[in-house]
């Protein structure tokens, strides 16, 4: 779209402004992108010296790897996991949030500040409270109920610490979008339902509820994308996709092949099938946008 | 306020200081640790209730790790990134929506491309742009026989220029961090609902093109702008793989790649908690409390910026 009203006689300044935006994408995205999809049909040398091409055969080798099936496996758990977690919480906090009257304002206060802290940091602030030796949470559990628990060594423990972290962080989202579009629904609609004799709970399933549904899944895309790509900072710090890679997810994979295996291509293979995968969910999420202006029309 | 449900209400206050008292929890832990001794801390039970060792914890994480270089990295960084991007958005969007010019809609469909394609996914590629930036310029040199008549003639030395690189330095960190389109697309959705008789009024009165922008449109543009502040201010701070990547000096890292450095780099031993906390806490309060004082702009630029 153009404004009807434009500047027709000034194209050379209409580049000049364009100019610093497409340097720093096209070299810094454009440039990279062309290059892992380069480097996905090849094979490279040890020394970086040499490249051949060689079709599809990164692709069949990552795609017959039991360790990628792995990662896939553990990316869904831990995105899974992450996701319903953090906006179900998100949901449950937004609803009592808009319901309460008094204290509103600080309780609003003491749930998004979350926001602001780095993934690995939250990753650190939990490892303490779950920690095998000292951790508060860890011996309560030992103590108190008699299990063990150790994410330094037990695959599900680290696979539990790193969703309680990344979902943690993500409530606050969740909880800012989930408030805004509950005060955004017509008292009236609630007061014509109460009138009817409609209690809260029979308010929220049947008025509320379907309501919400288009933030709802705009927030379950826009988490699942979270925990794909946002997170890798508190797998890599906390556990590094141990314990026997049971918390390998598909970014760290990216990674730890590239830069700590120097395998490129297949290194470039999947991050090819992450862009894949991102075009898809971005698809899903325009679809959505679709849908919520003609919604609101 | 519908109906009248004192019972219910008290529930919910209920289940709400739960869940605040979840959510700070974490908050609550570090603040105890990063004020007791180390002994204190790996006491079993651990102390309830804070000491007084804060001020100690501070100043040993701060002597011992670089930590002051680091927050200042930080803070280049983050503020690099949020003017950088706020800037480099703004002029684009303004030639996409404003100016009629040859490949405006291709220029519009690339800036949208690169929505797709997070820095996560292009890790390995971007690391080795910014390791050799003008790789190109030597191979083409070099193919072409330029190369010679080149250094011999201006006396520059190509090898050197061609070696030139962006690791460890703050345009390596920050340049890659502005490389996204979403502030572009906030800035455009602004630009299209301004009512077209301002343009149409500035023409008349003579303004330039620039003029305009800097007017009528910035003003215009100003709650969206301290918004978006807020959102890519957090944004930056709390960057972790690519400076991970991009940095290996200890005196160009970031705040947050220091202190995860200190928890992995030795996985067995027991780590220092009581000064890692307390550090944890100074990096984190920056963030936080730009967060909470500018609540109400965070809250717009979450939403708008998703729009």
């Amino acid at each position: 779209m153009i404004k009807r009203v434009n500047f027709q006689r000034h194209k050379p300044l209409a580049f000049l402004l364009l100019a610093p935006q497409m340097l720093v994408l096209a070299v810094f995205v454009f440039w990279p992108a062309a290059q892992a999809l380069y480097q996905a049909f090849t094979v490279t040398d040890p020394f970086g010296q040499h490249s051949t091409f060689v079709w599809f055969d990164n692709f069949r080798d990552i795609l017959t790897s039991p360790e990628y099936f792995n990662s896939i496996y553990r990316t869904a758990i831990f995105s899974t996991g992450t996701t319903v977690s953090a906006v179900l919480a998100g949901l449950a906090f937004a609803v009592l949030v808009d319901r309460v009257v008094r204290g509103k304002s600080v309780y609003r206060l003491m749930i998004i500040w979350p926001y602001a802290v780095a993934p690995v940091l939250a990753g650190v602030l939990w490892l303490f409270l779950f920690h095998p030796i000292y951790g508060a949470i860890a011996l309560m559990l030992k103590q108190g109920f008699g299990i063990p628990w150790n994410p330094l060594l037990d695959g599900s423990d680290a696979m539990l610490l790193v969703i309680v972290a990344a979902a943690w962080k993500q409530v606050s989202y969740n909880f800012v979008f989930f408030l805004a579009a509950l005060q955004a629904i017509p008292r009236s609609l609630i007061e014509a339902a109460a009138i009817d004799g409609a209690g809260p709970i029979r308010r929220f399933v049947s008025i509320v509820f379907p309501l919400i549904s288009p933030t709802t899944f705009f927030l379950l895309v826009i988490n699942v994308v979270y925990a794909f790509f946002d997170t890798f900072g508190i797998i890599h710090a906390l556990t590094q996709g141990g314990p026997g890679g049971a918390t390998d997810i598909m970014v760290y994979k990216v990674y730890a092949d590239g830069f700590l295996g120097l395998d490129l291509g297949l290194s470039a293979a999947q991050s090819v099938i992450l862009m894949i995968l991102v075009i898809g969910l971005t698809a899903i999420q325009f679809r959505f946008l679709e849908r919520r202006v003609k919604y609101a029309q | 306020m519908i109906e009248r449900t004192p019972k219910l209400d008290f529930f919910c206050h209920l289940l709400l200081i739960a869940g605040v008292i979840a959510v700070c929890l974490p908050l609550y832990y570090a603040l105890i640790a990063a004020t007791h001794t180390l002994s204190d801390v790996l006491q079993v039970p651990m102390p309830l209730t804070p000491g007084n060792e804060l001020l100690a914890n501070l100043k040993v994480a701060i002597e011992r790790g670089d930590l002051g270089r680091q927050l200042l990295n930080s803070l280049i960084v983050s503020v690099g990134v949020t003017v950088g991007k706020i800037a480099v958005s703004i002029l684009s969007a303004f030639a996409i929506t404003y100016f009629r010019f040859p490949f405006r809609m291709m220029a519009f469909w690339l800036i949208f491309a690169t929505l797709m394609l997070p820095i996560e996914v292009r890790i390995v590629p971007t690391y080795a742009v910014a390791a050799h930036p003008l790789q190109g310029l030597g191979w083409l040199l070099d193919e072409t026989g330029l190369r010679g008549p080149l250094e011999s003639l201006t006396g520059w030395n190509v090898e050197a220029v061609v070696k030139w690189n962006l690791l460890d330095s703050y345009a390596g960190l920050i340049l890659p961090l502005m490389a996204s389109a979403t502030a572009t697309f906030l800035f455009r959705q602004l630009f299209l609902t301004i009512p077209e008789e301002l343009l149409e009024a500035a023409k008349i009165d003579g303004a330039s093109p620039m003029r305009f922008l800097i007017d009528v449109l910035w003003p215009m543009s100003r709650t969206n702008v301290v918004a978006l502040t807020v959102i890519l201010f957090v944004f930056g701070w709390n960057q972790y793989l690519w400076p991970l990547l991009i940095t290996t000096e200890a005196s160009m890292t970031t705040a947050v790649i220091g202190l995860s450095k200190q928890i992995s780099a030795a996985p067995e031993a027991v780590p220092k908690w009581n000064t890692l906390m307390a550090s944890a806490l100074l990096i984190t309060l920056p963030p936080v409390m730009v967060v909470i004082v500018l609540q109400r702009w965070f809250v717009k630029g979450l939403v708008d910026s998703e729009k």
